[in-house]
């Protein structure tokens, strides 16, 4: 498949990994920021093909898994009610709150909808007069403007049976957490590529400069991957703490201004929690004091709720890159996809999650290095 | 009352973490393998149960005999490249190919809701009676329920068949040896992209159908040409990752495969890469995996590869020798990972 298959190159692969090899003269540990980068080198087994001085940590861009626990609950506790038609992005209907998840819910009977996009929703609250639909905008940078396009929409269409609860995350706050954090170990990073189609990086030009890291905005296929990872080595070598761009087929410096437009007329920054990691300031997205009649917090009296997560869940420090998932001791015991202690076991895009497969892959690796290949015998 | 002594009342899934069925527990995962390993399995526990096979294979009276059932509640009940009534006669036939059995007779039961047009009914019902001719199976008894409005999905409809078995082969995944090669009759994932698009609207370059068959007689074609089968798993529910997980526990071997010989249609590979879907867990319901002795396999493929519905065939991988049970694949840029089982349906990514 065109743009695809190009980044999936076995060949290609290969060369730069000899490549990353030659040119880390040390051990380096850098962090991709966004669970689908993470998705794609658990995927396509990218960290077996690095030699053994890089170390890949995974970032907290996964937005099922900063989801702070009382998100979860609230939007519990909204889908329940028999008035209202709760629609999400599948991946959130898993992730477990403190007592249940939403498909919970819709097994005791509460209308809880998969939805592809937002504004599927503004639809079904056209056809549905009599409900309040809710849509959990759920994301980072990159949801953010269609999320605000529904609402925008909503606003001129007069549709006042919609709303939205709201967790939008924005990366920038956190890579600072992680970098002035002092139990710190990432020494550069791989930026979100598709935040940065929307964002551009302007943003992360003071950070590279303050905490002297080199950072690369990166892509999703394998090829971006290995690219950006040689990139930031390079970087590291000679002393260099950058922003390039790897991802230059999709993200300009500036960006997409029409998306930052209507992500800055529809909601405002605000703090907000982030799973594990706790209050980050100025870190999220709220509505805007125009839009605030059309979030579900205030229209569903649940903007008091708080709820502390699982004391046995360390996927904070597992999202700083201070701990890595198999260090947790509840990892593959109490902790499984089936039954996940914390949302990074649940999502696709989850460090835990990868890591569960991650485990044993290494078993069957070793297993590979013991035995002829039997696939080429 | 007092039920077995041996019986377990008190019910095995943990308290606490689902005490509701969910639809992961029905989306050929595993949480479902792990409602039916800790629930269906120990309750109705014997030999033919637990070889864990699409139906059972017994003797009555010196006749090897398969058996299967199977429900059938897709919504939407039309879909481009079939219905429910096409699935329900493909789905149990297949499962007694699949057992290696020549599909014989098969039962329907329908369960109707109040205000279905006649017409529905009707287009199904012709739907069912073509897929048996073509299967070359003939519904010999039926039964027939209405439930009130709201209470079913328009129609659900549930088959159970029976076949002949008419050779000495052990076709089960307990016979599934190191060594054994894995044959799949063709490319991935149409059924499960085609359903998916009808019930979410969601519209592609040109329709997408599925690949809804009968398998039944090209399976024949491989027993009637004495190919030494060992397993075969038609790829519904779970894909072709599913099946192979299930066959590497079940026979306790390592199943190589190589991505790059996984045929995925050009269509569907762009849903999935919008969706965030992989080809491996998507449903089928015309296509199956054969494990076949070594020394048989080019014989196999120029058999599947002469039919119609095996056009497509290619060798995937093999079975190794290795202690811990598990599929392992070779990806596109060639490294090495491990292929699990979802723990339900694929869910759409957010970004």
């Amino acid at each position: 498949m065109k743009y695809i298959d190009e980044y999936r190159d076995a060949k290609m692969a290969e060369a730069y990994a000899r490549a990353i090899d030659a040119a880390a003269t040390k051990p380096w540990t850098l962090m991709e920021v966004c669970g689908g980068q993470t998705h794609t080198i658990v995927r396509f087994g990218i960290d077996e093909l690095l030699p053994d001085k890089i170390t890949l940590v995974h970032g907290p861009g996964c937005p099922v898994c900063v989801t702070p626990i009382e998100l979860i609950d609230k939007a519990i506790e909204i889908a329940s009610r028999p008035d209202v038609i709760f629609c999400s992005f599948g991946d959130m209907l898993r992730v477990p709150g403190t007592q249940k998840d939403l498909f919970v819910v819709k097994a005791g009977g509460g209308d809880v909808r998969v939805v592809y996009s937002p504004l599927d929703c503004l639809k079904i609250a056209r056809e549905n007069s009599g409900k309040q639909v809710v849509f959990f905008a759920v994301g980072f940078e990159t949801t953010a403007p269609a999320n605000a396009m529904a609402v925008y929409q909503a606003h001129q269409q007069g549709v006042t049976n919609f709303s939205i609860l709201v967790s939008h995350v924005l990366v920038p706050p956190a890579m600072e957490a992680i970098l002035s954090s002092p139990s710190n170990r990432v020494q550069g990073f791989l930026a979100a590529g598709h935040v940065c189609t929307v964002m551009g990086y302007t943003e992360y030009e003071p950070i590279a400069a303050k905490y002297r890291v080199p950072i690369v905005v990166t892509g999703f296929e394998p090829l971006d991957i290995l690219m950006g990872v040689l990139m930031c080595v390079r970087q590291l070598e000679e002393g260099r703490a950058e922003v390039e761009n790897q991802y230059a087929r999709s993200v300009r410096r500036e960006g997409n201004r029409h998306a930052q437009q209507i992500i800055s007329e529809v909601f405002r920054i605000t703090p907000r929690k982030w799973r594990g990691i706790g209050a980050i300031q100025r870190s999220g997205l709220g509505l805007s004091e125009k839009f605030a009649n059309y979030d579900a917090e205030a229209r569903f009296g649940v903007a008091d709720y708080t709820a502390e997560e699982p004391a046995e869940c360390i996927s904070g420090l597992i999202m700083q890159g201070v701990k890595k998932p198999h260090e947790c001791s509840a990892f593959g015991k109490r902790c499984t996809p089936e039954y996940p202690l914390g949302a990074p076991m649940v999502s696709n895009e989850g460090a835990c999650a990868a890591y569960y497969r991650y485990r044993k892959v290494q078993t069957a690796v070793n297993i590979e290095r013991n035995t002829a290949t039997a696939m080429e015998a | 009352m007092s039920g077995p002594k041996d019986f377990n009342q008190i019910c095995p899934i943990p308290i606490g973490q689902y005490p509701q069925v969910t639809l992961a527990h029905g989306g050929g995962g595993k949480l479902m393998h792990q409602l039916i390993e800790r629930m269906f399995t120990p309750a109705f526990s014997n030999p033919l149960l637990s070889a864990r096979h699409d139906g059972a294979t017994f003797s009555v009276n010196g006749a090897r005999l398969a058996f299967t059932t199977d429900s059938y509640v897709v919504s939407p009940l039309f879909f481009p490249g079939g219905d429910i009534g096409l699935l329900a006669v493909n789905g149990t036939v297949n499962d007694l190919a699949m057992c290696g059995a020549r599909p014989l007779y098969l039962s329907a039961g329908f369960i109707l809701e109040e205000g279905l047009p006649m017409e529905t009914l009707w287009s199904v019902v012709k739907s069912m009676r073509c897929a048996a001719d073509e299967a070359r199976v003939q519904l010999v008894t039926g039964d027939t329920k209405v439930v009130d409005k709201g209470k079913g999905d328009g129609i659900f409809i549930n088959t159970a068949g029976v076949g002949v078995i008419e050779h000495d082969l052990s076709i089960s995944p307990a016979s599934v040896r190191p060594g054994d090669v894995v044959l799949l009759s063709g490319d991935l994932g149409r059924h499960g992209i085609a359903i998916m698009a009808e019930r979410e609207g969601l519209a592609f370059e040109s329709a997408i159908e599925s690949d809804c068959a009968p398998l039944g007689d090209l399976v024949m074609r491989l027993i009637d040409s004495k190919i030494e089968i060992l397993c075969m798993r038609d790829l519904t529910r779970g894909g072709l990752a599913s099946a192979l997980v299930e066959i590497a526990e079940a026979a306790k071997v390592q199943i190589r495969i190589d991505e790059n010989s996984i045929p995925v249609r050009e269509d569907v590979r762009g849903a999935c890469e919008i969706l965030g879907f992989d080809p491996l867990y998507l449903a089928n319901e015309g296509r199956f995996v054969a494990f076949i002795a070594d020394s048989d396999a080019d014989r196999a493929l120029d058999i599947l590869r002469s039919h119609p519905l095996g056009e497509g065939s290619c060798l995937i991988g093999k079975v190794t020798n290795d202690s811990s049970p598990a599929v392992v694949m070779r990806s596109r840029i060639g490294a090495m990972r491990i292929v699990d089982m979802l723990s339900g349906e694929q869910l759409p990514r957010i970004c």
